[in-house]
């Protein structure tokens, strides 16, 4: 039961800022993939560089473990082109989309039914799937600093740094 | 020009916080149910099916090897996904940018204001798009946010697969759409 709460305020939560941020918008997330405005990815990115910091350190005090998805260079690729392209023609992505709704953009419901449908077939050729592109390059759980064998707060702190400078230039661009 | 108008937070600032959020999700449910809760909401969207379709084909999920194997419950990441609706409605309500809208602005100046052709464009799109995030293995919540955050090479590839088809589509898409000047 506490899960459930747990799931709930954290959603509330979240939803919350997405929505101060404008993030849930149709137009900022074309927006961006237009390159016209970068609103999302500055949300994104700085959310990202937050939490580099705060789980690498929470974890490397033992006080919370990672979770990793694992990597299978095929399906990760594939997949992450579809998603794209049905990304840039619905405009929402899955957590979005419900915010969206929650704000009054109601045609997001279209997109929403969507995803339901395809999740379903989805799972109607996984088998298929498992027997092909799930297989194309699979490495497990690996990370950036496991790969390459360089300390994670090296990277941290370089992926900071790179964040930073499209900060600098989403700015000097007004995008 | 018009001046670029106050709207919303800063998001860099809410973005930020989002941050703030995620390390306190892992946190906290580490702490209260031994299970760290890392933001994503495709999930959500296969278990949702599950149920639509014990609904209308019963035994048809139990047989199914993907749903068998994603639990069809509702878990933590449900509440999640709907606490977001309703954060978004409190947080629109309550600073008057809750709008009632039929059809997107960039859509409208691309295809029009009719109802049906956004709700194919929708429908489409989102099967497109959820088969690809489930073949990813999350959405850019789940890879993009909680993957980068941890460094995972999963996240990282499917970002660059997320924006990089989004951005030739889109472009593809509403090419004769926002600020040309026909």
């Amino acid at each position: 039961m506490s899960e459930l709460i747990l799931g709930l305020i954290t959603g509330f939560i979240f939803g919350f800022l997405l929505q101060k941020g404008r993030v849930l918008r149709f137009e900022k997330q074309v927006g961006a993939m237009l390159l016209k405005d970068m609103t999302i990815l500055k949300f994104m990115l700085s959310a990202i560089i937050v939490g580099m910091f705060g789980i690498g350190l929470l974890t490397d005090l033992g006080i919370i473990s990672f979770k990793v998805k694992g990597t299978v260079i095929g399906a990760n690729i594939i997949g992450g082109l579809l998603f794209g392209a049905g990304w840039a023609v619905m405009g929402y992505c899955p957590g979005t989309s419900l915010g969206a709704l929650g704000e009054g953009r109601w045609h997001a419901v279209w997109a929403i039914i969507g995803m339901i449908v395809g999740a379903m077939v989805y799972a109607a050729v996984y088998p298929l799937m498992k027997q092909t592109v799930l297989t194309w390059g699979d490495f497990g759980k690996i990370t950036l600093d496991s790969v390459t064998g360089i300390n994670h707060w090296g990277f941290i702190i370089l992926l900071s740094a790179v964040f930073f400078m499209l900060f600098r230039w989403f700015e000097k661009k007004h995008l | 020009m018009n001046e670029k108008k106050v709207d919303g937070w800063n998001p860099y600032l809410s973005g930020a916080l989002a941050g703030v959020l995620a390390i306190a999700s892992v946190v906290v449910s580490t702490k209260l149910i031994d299970s760290p809760k890392y933001l994503g909401a495709s999930t959500t969207f296969v278990r949702t099916a599950g149920y639509l379709q014990k609904l209308v084909v019963p035994g048809y999920v139990d047989n199914n090897a993907y749903m068998e194997k994603t639990n069809v419950k509702v878990d933590w990441q449900m509440l999640f996904v709907i606490g977001i609706l309703l954060g978004a409605l409190v947080a629109s309500k309550t600073d008057g940018s809750f709008k009632n809208e039929a059809i997107p602005p960039i859509w409208k100046e691309r295809f029009g204001d009719k109802v049906s052709v956004r709700a194919v464009g929708g429908l489409l799109g989102g099967v497109i798009a959820m088969f690809g995030a489930r073949l990813a293995g999350g959405c850019p919540s789940g890879h993009g946010l909680s993957g980068l955050m941890q460094m995972s090479v999963s996240g990282y590839l499917a970002m660059a697969g997320f924006f990089g088809a989004g951005v030739i589509v889109a472009h593809l898409v509403y090419r004769n759409g926002q600020g040309g000047a026909q």
